[in-house]
């Protein structure tokens, strides 16, 4: 059985392609001003990579911000059950599972079966997502990619605050003026978001183990800012920008099994 | 000029020197200096009257802004810096203006401007600058009374319009004008975050939307979300918008369609300097000869 997830993520379209619930190939392409048309090149380039065509694919799910905008769905799934998804399929002790993409942020308790218990959402709001790092790496003028090793120098004698993406940007100007080391500002970015993130947390119980997926998952600055700040371990697996389009995969392959009957 | 060159978001700086006025033999010179997120004004002031205003963009450097400003200001006055008697400083960066005497909130130098601008019948002021949005009510003197503002989150701020200037490529003083010209007024945008002002606006022009109409829908929600401000304070007659919001019309005729309160309408700064976006640095002007004459009581 072939199935297929599409991500269609505010910066980044992806696409994971099942055989047999193993991952069989993921692509990304940039969302750019017309996702739908960046969506049909990853979906055709994973499907390149798969060496399979697009009939040997049985049913394709669409999650993300933009799933209206999905060139070939059969279903849809919310992002929140393509995380929790996810995440049980990458490590079975998941039940708490973080999601921090470049808009949007989520933290989702879920089952040993990967069903949503309960879920917190930070949504409309840049200062709790990735587009914050990348405001604030603007600010202090490194680049956002450079930004996590930067900070992890660092002893952690500055903060921020991250209730706002613009406030934020004045608390780093300030620290600029005040003649503060780079890679403590740096620091002080990440652990602001982090604890932005842990008060998501919070409202839905930490229940280890504990997974981090999306785009800011690769920061090894944020990485670090979470699991300081939480003390727990914090597992991120290879590929985690990949991890709603994965969930979507497998919800494809729950869907053909419920025909199947 | 290369269209692609153009720097749509970029509004006018400015310098003004009050004509046909002679310092002659005034006895108090003092200057307001406000250093806003974006923008920074200094007034100054001869005997408590409108001599000269200059309006530029906020540096990086705030310190700097400061000092570019006020000596702007000074300019073709025949004045120089020791001769002012007494400088007050305001706005989000005025602990960074070395040469002020003291400093003040821009609250309190707000409803003084505005009490000046106005006159005595003002009783609520909205200003909306760069990144705040703050209610004001004060009484017939120019003395604040309640404020509430944006202190957690900076949506619906004047930074929105900057980013959408350029996105849409509309110059930023002709958004107001833009933003009214749709036939019917559409549902506000869910969200005014100035982080998300371009995905925003891009969703939005990727449905078809023309320019005007995600204009209208963006300034509507910026609009609501000043009036439940004013309306958390309580917006008294008469209402006044101070601010570089202050000249987008397109704001200023929302706020009254959704309010029913018509703000009393911007004076000819042109012609006598009374500009609302440089309330702050004349309320500022004005405390600065009340705390000289205090000074030299004691």
């Amino acid at each position: 059985m072939i199935t297929a997830g599409i991500d269609m993520g505010v910066q980044n379209v992806k696409v994971v392609i099942l055989k047999h619930g193993e991952i069989l190939a993921r692509s990304l392409t940039p969302s750019g001003f017309e996702p739908g048309k960046a969506a049909e090149k990853a979906f055709k380039e994973a499907l390149k990579k798969a060496k399979i065509s697009s009939d040997e694919v049985e049913h394709v799910t669409a999650t993300g911000v933009g799933v209206e905008m999905a060139p070939r769905a059969d279903s849809k799934v919310s992002m929140i059950a393509a995380d929790a998804k996810a995440g049980v399929y990458l490590y079975s002790s998941a039940r708490t599972v973080i999601d921090v993409g470049a808009e949007e942020a989520r933290v989702i308790k879920c089952d040993e079966k990967g069903n949503v218990l309960d879920f917190a959402l930070n949504e409309r709001c840049a200062a709790g997502s990735g587009a914050f790092i990348e405001a604030m790496a603007r600010a202090l003028e490194v680049k956002v990619e450079d930004m996590g090793a930067l900070s992890l120098n660092a002893n952690g004698t500055v903060s921020i605050s991250a209730t706002c993406v613009i406030f934020g940007e004045s608390d780093v100007v300030s620290l600029i003026h005040k003649q503060e080391p780079k890679h403590e500002i740096a620091r002080a970015i990440y652990d602001a978001l982090a604890e932005r993130i842990i008060s998501m947390i919070h409202r839905v119980g930490l229940n280890p183990d504990v997974v981090l997926v999306g785009g800011v998952a690769k920061d090894v600055g944020f990485a670090a800012a979470l699991k300081r700040k939480l003390e727990t371990e914090v597992l991120i697996p290879e590929n985690p920008e990949f991890a709603g389009a994965l969930g979507a995969a497998l919800y494809a392959m729950e869907k053909v099994g419920e025909m199947q009957k | 000029m290369k269209s692609e060159n153009i720097e749509y978001w970029r509004w006018r700086e400015y310098h003004f020197v009050a004509p046909n006025k002679k310092l002659g033999n005034a006895e108090v010179i003092t200057a307001g200096v406000d250093v806003g997120s974006v923008s920074s004004k200094a007034v100054i002031m001869a005997d408590g009257e409108i001599y000269s205003v200059s309006i530029m963009r906020t540096g990086s450097n705030s310190p700097d802004s400061a000092k570019k400003v006020l000596d702007w200001a000074l300019e073709d006055t025949g004045l120089k810096l020791s001769e002012i008697d007494y400088i007050v400083g305001t706005g989000y960066g005025r602990v960074n203006v070395p040469m002020a005497n003291s400093t003040l909130t821009e609250i309190a130098c707000h409803a003084k401007g505005a009490n000046y601008i106005w006159g005595p019948t003002v009783r609520t002021i909205l200003d909306v600058g760069g990144q705040d949005i703050k209610a004001i009510r004060c009484d017939e003197k120019g003395k604040v009374v309640a404020f509430l503002m944006n202190d957690k989150c900076a949506a619906g701020t004047g930074r929105g319009m900057e980013v959408l200037a350029d996105l849409l490529k509309i110059p930023i003083e002709e958004m107001g004008a833009a933003s009214l010209k749709v036939n019917e007024e559409p549902d506000p945008v869910s969200c005014t975050c100035v982080a998300f002002a371009k995905t925003e606006a891009m969703d939005l022009l990727r449905r078809g939307w023309p320019k005007e109409k995600v204009l209208a829908a963006y300034m509507r929600a910026m609009a609501i979300r000043m009036c439940n401000l004013l309306e958390r304070v309580g917006c008294e007659k008469d209402l006044v918008i101070t601010g570089g919001q202050s000249k987008n019309i397109g704001i200023v005729a929302r706020i009254e369609n959704i309010l029913g309160v018509k703000p009393l309408p911007a004076p000819k700064w042109e012609e006598n300097g009374r500009d609302p976006m440089a309330a702050g640095a004349i309320g500022a002007a004005l405390l600065a000869k009340a705390l000289h004459e205090k000074a030299k009581k004691n």
